[in-house]
């Protein structure tokens, strides 16, 4: 039957994974009926909130066959709706979305029909991606369309956030009633923007009445389903989950089953409000739950497994939400069914002990057994961690899945420190959808798009001229062939990287303001602290904090470019830049001398070789000071990650060759790892070279590193895991998650040898570079390799 | 000052003694055994390797040799002795057909590379392990180098063969904290024909380093048709049995190293070497296990 502890989450988990992801127009109808309704008639805020209020008053309830925590985003599982306010398909986008190979989404004919007839005539010309790109200048264009940078919000709104605690203490009632409050106190004869703050607020209240409004109604169709039910258990099933539905979101939850509950509806709000690119995360899960359980199972009122098998029903709940559609440059950027959502586990609690507890374990097992794409799960490590739980949680990890990921919560508090928070907020922080560091419910962290490093170095290599698309995208910095050191040539580097920073974060000012004026959030600024104080909504600054991130990608192969051309043209003369451009004109055809010399004998990053290291450092150092705490509209300021989703893919493909031996439109290194292949010393070597890189200056960075089973095997493969893990954090290594090497990959390896070079394989106390053995050897080793322990 | 003889420093060994461990090869052994995996390991002098599989009669190395030592005929012709180790020939080998065996290292320069890891050897439990070859054969520079280690407070583990005077350990074993120490055949005749010398010398080593009180990790590779008989398994525990030993690595053969014999222009004497099977593996580490040995299948 598959995974699960018993036969009702394995039936909910078949459901999940086995039911084609589809596309539901439910949602796109409701918001054109509320704004032919009220657009017009009353202010932004309200008409989004009146909008939200319509979706959660009448969207139709869904109830799974023995599921015990209810409420989806969309009609059923894999159910996703449409967001026309925000990025209206053409048909042509939902036939593509329906026949694409990957990340498909079928879109019925009944579905195509309310699209043309009902939601296109609306919606064309008024969605924010109409507007957006509208009012985008012809340079922001020409780069977006030829992959110098990427743009989030151009069909998702602001979000990729994360819960805090303050929905188990308190329900909707009493949201309300803090709104209210600030209404009261607000200042009508001095405050200039009094008008703004009480259609804010106002806007605010209505959701909360939304909210309740939708448990209210589970509430009731769980009951007349219990009227009809003849099986006894289930009546009980739907009866609890009336007396649920009776407390939450109204009220705090009372017990551990109604807490998840409660975030669940917080969640299907949330996500239905906008599609709020796209996660929402509940945060310290564990930490969250743990007083519930804590007293449930002190007064016998719940047991373990009880408690594992609500878990478990949650972990459907997240599978069974594939992220919205994407089309375009964003489904490139983020060619993936997951919506993002992280469990974060482990951690420190507010006051810095450890936050270690019952529940952290049980979510351990649950993610193990599970296995499944959605939700994310992490573990937080801090010094305080005990062993134990670093080696039951590298246990999981060593299974293969890359999950759960290794998170340093020592090093993200030092993070967010440095960027301005408050103690307590950033020890309640950690990780969002990725990697992102944030102040959970305090906090909108704007992901604004991924820069494409190398190619803004293939630009300065031309010139300023975009060799791919043929134009002139960059700044004429001059012809490398007659710069006489490394230096000229790294100056126009940094020139060229500042004026495409320019760039975006022009286009992102107006795009900031886009959201803010025409898309506020009222329901998830009810959650999100300061917003009901402030009277300011999470699209305009009414968060605590309010910080941009751009992500810079390819570090990987940016420093191997530097490092080529530094050592090979510059320090040994072994050929001129002349020779190497022509080698890059014709994709290194007919010089796979230099090709060779590149590839083979040239520093590259990931070795723990400080040639090519230090210049990691430099093209980090630049991208950094080009982004760093320039203002944004929130009153906050921009930061930098180093990550890529899927990013790298389509960055590598809008590129020719590179000066690092990648060839034409193959991917660039993704998040701080060594490019493909690039690593050949082992874990140790890669992990000292990434940390050389000052993470706490960065809002997240992403590491992956791959292991063969035999070198995991034991309870000492577990050891030296866990010990990688301890010495990369205390070198302040933001974040690291481990894959497997299978059989199939080793297979790959053995016809695919320029691209795994770094695979090292160890028999019995010997080892070597798989590329390096014979055929027959390579065999007779994926003969063996299996992924036991 | 001296200069070590390296072949390879590795990084991340979790077979060759506890925790997260660098391993240091180094070149030149006074055995020759014939399941040798690191042929390339047994000369002391820098050699050439070529690999013939890799190679595709281009020509460049025959265009770049400084030393006018490589001749392109129907075959590739090399003569090491007009070698002057330019290493154009690898640098321009657009296949990577050839590598350099054996690098001069400064005390210094491996201090560094080694020191690099140490945060994992504290983490772990790990340290270094200096391994070949045979590194009781640099003594000179080895006694330095562990003197070295030990000031940085790392652990230390030397992997020998014995075949060396007992003086050499003596110059070392204050500041090593395991030898994981080989034996192949208890009898001498046999030792010798299958690794060229005579075990006399590396029993008694043995015998003397446990009386001082070393902590020994006995490591025997185990080739069927070669040395996995009764006989000379009861042999070995039987000797053992007197000394003090904390841990038993039972290796068995794996013909992984097979493909460099050729890449070097040796000889290899693979004939009738196999890997015992399983079962037989199973039977020795009962064997030990009977007469009280932490024994292990593996490093």
């Amino acid at each position: 039957m598959g995974r699960g502890m018993n036969e009702r989450i394995q039936k909910l988990r078949k459901q999940s994974i086995t039911t084609e992801p589809h596309i539901s127009i439910e949602r796109a109808v409701l918001v054109n009926e509320a704004y032919q309704k009220y657009a017009g008639t009353v202010e932004k805020p309200i008409l989004r909130a009146l909008t939200f209020k319509h979706i959660m008053e009448n969207k139709k309830l869904c109830m799974n066959e023995d599921e015990l925590i209810v409420g989806e985003k969309g009609e059923g599982p894999q159910s996703t709706p449409t967001f026309p306010e925000l990025c209206c398909h053409t048909l042509k986008d939902f036939e593509i979305m329906n026949d694409r190979e990957y990340i498909s989404f079928k879109t019925s004919e009944e579905v195509r029909k309310v699209q043309v007839e009902t939601i296109i005539p609306y919606w064309e010309n008024r969605s924010i991606r109409k507007n957006i790109f509208d009012h985008m200048k012809p340079e922001w264009v020409d780069c977006y369309e030829n992959g110098i940078y990427t743009e989030f919000m151009e069909q998702r709104s602001p979000g990729h956030t994360v819960a805090d605690g303050k929905m188990y203490k308190k329900g909707f009632l009493g949201f309300k009633k803090n709104i209210e409050d600030s209404i009261s106190k607000l200042d009508y004869f001095d405050d200039p923007q009094v008008y703004e703050k009480k259609t804010q607020l106002q806007a605010m209240a209505i959701c909360c009445d939304g909210i309740i409004a939708f448990g209210k109604r589970y509430e009731q169709y769980a009951r007349a389903l219990a009227e009809n039910e003849t099986d006894e258990r289930r009546k009980a099933d739907l009866l609890k989950i009336v007396q649920n539905c009776e407390v939450v979101p109204a009220h705090a939850p009372k017990t551990f089953h109604q807490a998840i509950q409660m975030y669940w509806f917080v969640h299907v709000g949330v996500t239905n409000e906008l599609n709020n690119w796209d996660a929402y995360s509940p945060g310290r899960l564990d930490q969250h739950l743990y007083p519930f359980y804590k007293k449930e199972i002190e007064e016998g009122t719940l047991t373990r497994d009880e408690a594992k098998e609500l878990l478990e029903c949650l972990w459907v709940k997240f599978n069974n939400q594939p992220a919205p559609p994407k089309v375009g440059i964003t489904l490139k950027e983020s060619a993936t069914y997951t919506d993002f959502a992280n469990i974060n586990t482990g951690g420190v609690t507010s006051d810095g002990a450890d936050g270690v507890n019952d529940v952290s374990y049980l979510i351990l097992e649950v993610m193990d057994e599970m296995k499944q794409l959605q939700p994310s799960s992490n573990v937080q490590i801090s010094r305080k961690t005990p062993q134990h739980f670093l080696k039951k949680a590298c246990e999981v990890s060593r299974k293969g899945w890359g999950q759960p990921a290794f998170y340093n919560i020592d090093a993200m508090i030092q993070e967010m420190l440095r960027a301005g928070k408050d103690i307590t907020d950033a020890r309640e922080g950690g990780a969002s959808g990725c990697v992102e560091t944030g102040a959970y419910g305090k906090e909108a962290y704007i992901l604004t798009g991924y820069m494409n490093i190398p190619k803004i170095f293939e630009i300065t290599l031309n010139n300023g001229l975009d060799k791919v698309s043929g134009k002139q995208l960059g700044l004429k910095t001059g012809d490398p062939r007659g710069f006489e050191t490394y230096e000229e040539l790294f100056e126009a580097f940094n020139k060229q990287l500042n004026y495409f920073v320019d760039i975006k974060i022009k286009g992102s000012n107006i795009i900031e303001k886009i959201y803010a004026t025409h898309m506020p959030s009222p329901f998830l600024s009810v959650i999100t602290s300061d917003c009901i104080s402030k009277g300011m909504d999470y699209n305009a600054g009414g968060a605590r904090y309010n910080t941009n991130y751009i992500q810079g990608v390819g570090i990987g192969t940016i420093t191997d470019c530097l490092a080529s051309i530094k050592y090979n043209v510059f320090d040994k003369k072994r050929f001129s830049m002349d020779e190497l451009l022509k080698a890059l004109e014709d994709n290194f055809e007919g010089h796979e001398n230099i090709h060779n010399i590149i590839c083979n004998k040239t520093a590259k990053y990931g070795n723990d070789d400080d040639y090519a290291d230090d210049l990691m450092i430099d093209a980090f150092n630049l991208f950094y000071n080009a982004v760093n705490g320039r203002p944004n509209m929130k009153g906050g300021c921009y930061r930098i990650d180093m990550l890529p989703t899927t990013c790298h893919v389509y960055f590598g493909e809008v590129m020719g060759a590179s000066a690092d031996g990648r060839l034409a439109h193959k991917p660039v290194s993704e998040g701080i790892s060594p490019a493909k292949g690039a690593d050949r010393n082992g874990p140790t070597a890669v992990v000292r070279s990434a940390a050389k890189m000052d993470h706490l200056r960065t809002g997240g960075t992403l590491l992956n590193q791959k292991f063969t089973p035999s070198v995991l095997a034991g309870d000492e493969g577990i050891e030296n895991l866990a010990s990688l893990i301890r010495s990369y954090f205390n070198m302040d290594g933001h974040h690291i998650q481990f894959n497997v090497i299978d059989r199939q990959t080793l297979i790959d390896a053995q016809n695919k040898p320029e691209e795994y070079k770094d695979l090292i394989v160890r028999v019995a106390g010997y080892s070597d570079h798989f590329h390096n053995l014979s055929k027959a050897l390579q065999d007779e080793i994926i003969e063996r390799t299996e992924q036991e322990f | 000052m001296k200069k070590g003889r390296i072949i390879n420093i590795q990084k991340y060994c979790v077979h060759d003694g506890p925790g997260i461990r660098t391993t240091v090869f180094f070149k030149g052994c006074p055995l020759n055994c014939w399941w040798c995996h690191n042929p390339e390991s047994q000369k002391f002098e820098k050699e050439m390797m070529y690999n013939h599989e890799k190679c595709t009669m281009c020509g460049e190395c025959e265009k770049r040799c400084e030393g006018k030592g490589i001749k392109l005929t129907e075959n590739i012709f090399y003569d090491p002795t007009k070698c002057v180790f330019c290493e154009n020939c690898i640098d321009f080998c657009i296949n990577n057909a050839r590598e350099m065996i054996g690098k001069e290292y400064t005390i210094s320069e491996l201090m560094k590379e080694i020191k690099k890891d140490q945060m994992f050897y504290q983490e772990s439990g790990g340290g270094v392990t200096l391994s070949g070859g045979e590194v009781m054969t640099q003594i000179t520079f080895v006694e330095e180098l562990v003197r070295r280690c030990k000031e940085n407070g790392m652990h230390v583990a030397i992997d020998t063969c014995g075949y060396v005077p007992f003086y050499s350990f003596e110059r070392i074993l204050d500041n090593t904290d395991i030898f994981l120490y080989d034996i192949k055949l208890i009898d001498s005749k046999r030792h010798e024909k299958y690794t060229g010398k005579p075990n006399e010398l590396i029993l008694d080593n043995m015998k003397k380093l446990s009386e001082k009180g070393a902590n020994i990790h006995l490591r025997i590779p185990l080739i069927e048709g070669i040395n996995t008989d009764g006989e000379n398994i009861e042999g070995i525990i039987k000797f053992a049995s007197d000394l003090k030993i904390s841990k038993v690595n039972l290796l068995p053969y794996h013909e992984i190293g097979s493909d460099k014999y050729k890449r070097l222009n040796m000889d290899y004497k693979k004939g009738g070497m196999v890997r015992p099977t399983d079962q037989r593996l199973e039977e020795i580490k009962a064997m030990f296990k009977e007469s009280k040995f932490e024994v292990k299948i593996g490093g």
